[in-house]
């Protein structure tokens, strides 16, 4: 599959010299991407509570409930502590699932029965870019869901939080983790088998979200070193570090060399195996 | 009804303006691993050429091939060998060139369901490189020309399926293309949807669009493809203009036994029959089209008894006739 921009002269006048050139990459890329804003706008009603229930549930129980009736984690003391750690814990959890989900289960869905992609998959660019731009707007949508949980985080909970932004690590981190988040989504939408997608909560993000250091820091688990080890495929561990690192005071965290490398690592992986997957799906 | 092809031209091959060519097109599908691997081939040395303005029907059964044809065709199927070009364009080369030049109607509705009516028009011609301005201006043409301008703003879901379909022609030619593809068009849609639809296709063709599409129903073939290509495993049977093959066929005069033992092979077909002219016996025409297989069966099984004796008998040929003819009765499931 060629990558060269369709108004190429060498590649597409080579043999019709007289064809008017077509648009161009990143023309037809705009026109993909503000399709799916659209979209997003619309879907906003359904989108806000979907992105908001769950850590308006979590700080709830854990930092109003739990303190109330007596079971703080991590004792009445470190409850300040722990709604600190849950802040960049959730704003995390909510970029990977919103990055996951709002890309896997639409292509899932569409590769499975609708076969609505059909007509962007014949917008005149190349497939990579289609597929590339689904992974834009997947980070975009991720990150408008960090944007509106962060409040949530950082100003429900009953207890005062240590909030301090890094902004240089913070404008890295964010969106690096945004971007990984949606590309993830391109590989499980384009690699899992369409039918299994839905069940993706269960097989997927539980395991990534409980196993994810949003509740705990990495460095918590030292006890249990087997686990300490285990979770360090988890994409999400190194985004709640991240994000901890960029939000918080006084919560230990991963060194950020770390916390960058995983994720660069993984974003070209996820890169890589979505692209590619894509690739597989539309073509035979 | 093609007036682009007044001067006279070789059935068999596009004149000099063609849109498509291909050459040798083929395309492999391996199934199963290991041992058990094989190989099946979907098209095999396909050599096509369908020119301007010229309304190309593909036929063939189920797993004839079409479908892969028109896969490679619109860069969605890559080739295993050969070449394949639209407006001179080699699609394997350079598919996101060629994407401009085509336009596709999917049997199954694939319109964007997150988008309304009018949406889906202006986007597709926003994804072709056209202006807000250009793509506002062209999605209002084409839903009025299409008789959907009421619809303009409602979700797509609630159209019927004759106006999706009308719906996704309108989006398939919205970027204006040299060739338009449309995937067994009419399938599943009632008569009057059916007549609307076609209303459109011969306007679209009287405008000059290049259109191939793929059938399962002859009688639209014949009345409406300037040229038909009868396909089966993999190959091209027979081309030529739905007369061409028709005359083909006809011209084949059986003695009473073969033409006894034919009648009974087609059996009873669900079939749309004109009338038949049957010689040998000098009066042969059966005005009730629905019983003339039969009526003729009976017919040379009485003179037979009677010991009337026939020169020959000439069957009745409707683009039907020579599909069965050629790709045989055996069911394709």
């Amino acid at each position: 599959m060629t990558l060269t921009t369709t108004g190429d002269p060498h590649q597409a006048g080579r043999e019709e010299p007289d064809l008017p050139p077509g648009p161009r990459r990143s023309s037809v890329f705009r026109a993909l991407l503000s399709r799916d804003l659209v979209v997003l706008e619309r879907d906003l009603k359904e989108f806000l509570p979907n992105t908001l229930i769950q850590p308006v549930m979590l700080v709830f129980v854990f930092t109003y409930v739990f303190p109330g009736i007596g079971q703080g984690v991590g004792g009445a003391a470190n409850e300040a502590r722990f709604s600190t750690l849950l802040l960049g814990g959730l704003v995390a959890q909510s970029i990977i699932f919103q990055g996951l989900f709002r890309v896997a289960l639409p292509l899932a869905r569409d590769f499975d029965m609708t076969g609505e992609l059909e007509d962007r998959v014949l917008a005149p660019t190349g497939v990579s870019t289609i597929a590339f731009e689904k992974v834009l707007a997947g980070a975009i949508q991720s990150l408008f869901a960090a944007l509106v949980v962060f409040p949530v985080a950082a100003f429900l909970p009953a207890t005062p939080i240590y909030l301090s932004a890094n902004w240089p690590v913070l404008a890295t981190i964010v969106p690096l983790a945004c971007y990984t988040s949606a590309a993830l989504g391109l590989t499980v939408g384009t690699r899992m088998e369409p039918r299994l997608v839905p069940l993706l909560s269960g097989f997927v993000a539980l395991p990534l979200g409980f196993l994810g250091a949003i509740f705990y820091t990495w460095d918590s688990l030292a006890p249990i070193p087997w686990l300490q080890y285990a979770v360090l495929v988890n994409p999400l561990v190194y985004m709640s570090e991240g994000l901890r690192a960029g939000l918080s005071t006084g919560v230990v965290h991963m060194s950020l060399v770390v916390v960058y490398a995983a994720l660069a690592g993984f974003a070209a992986l996820f890169t890589v195996l979505g692209v590619s997957g894509f690739k597989k799906r539309v073509l035979s | 009804m093609s007036q682009q092809f007044d001067a006279p031209m070789s059935p068999l091959r596009a004149g000099d303006d063609e849109v498509i060519h291909t050459a040798g097109l083929t395309k492999t599908y391996r199934s199963g691993t290991g041992e058990r691997a094989r190989d099946l081939t979907a098209v095999d040395h396909l050599d096509l050429s369908v020119g301007k303005g010229e309304i190309f029907g593909l036929l063939g059964p189920n797993g004839a091939g079409k479908t892969t044809t028109v896969g490679m065709l619109t860069t969605r199927v890559v080739p295993t060998s050969g070449r394949v070009t639209v407006n001179g364009i080699d699609i394997v080369e350079n598919p996101a060139a060629a994407k401009r030049f085509i336009g596709v109607v999917h049997q199954g509705n694939t319109l964007d369901r997150s988008l309304t009516v009018w949406e889906n028009l202006y986007f597709h011609g926003r994804y072709f490189g056209m202006s807000a301005r250009e793509a506002r201006q062209q999605a209002d043409d084409l839903l009025g020309r299409f008789r959907l301008g009421q619809r303009a703003h409602t979700e797509v879901r609630t159209l019927s399926g004759g106006m999706a379909r009308r719906l996704m022609v309108a989006r398939a030619v919205m970027h204006r293309p040299s060739v338009l593809f449309l995937d067994e068009p009419t399938a599943s849609l009632d008569p009057q949807s059916r007549l609307a639809l076609w209303e459109i296709v011969v306007q679209l063709h009287d405008e000059g669009q290049t259109i191939l599409l793929t059938t399962h129903y002859m009688e639209e073939a014949e009345e409406f493809c300037d040229r038909v290509a009868i396909m089966d495993h993999g190959r091209v049977l027979a081309l030529d203009t739905p007369a061409g093959l028709k005359r083909a066929a006809a011209g084949e005069r059986m003695t009473p036994a073969d033409a006894k033992a034919w009648l009974s092979r087609r059996g009873a077909m669900e079939r749309n029959e004109r009338g038949i002219p049957a010689h040998g016996n000098g009066d042969g025409t059966v005005a009730d089209p629905a019983g003339v297989e039969s009526a003729l069966l009976e017919m040379l099984s009485t003179a037979e008894r009677e010991g009337v004796s026939f020169d020959d008998v000439k069957v009745p040929v409707t683009l039907e006739t020579v599909f069965i003819n050629l790709t045989g009765r055996e069911l394709r499931e």
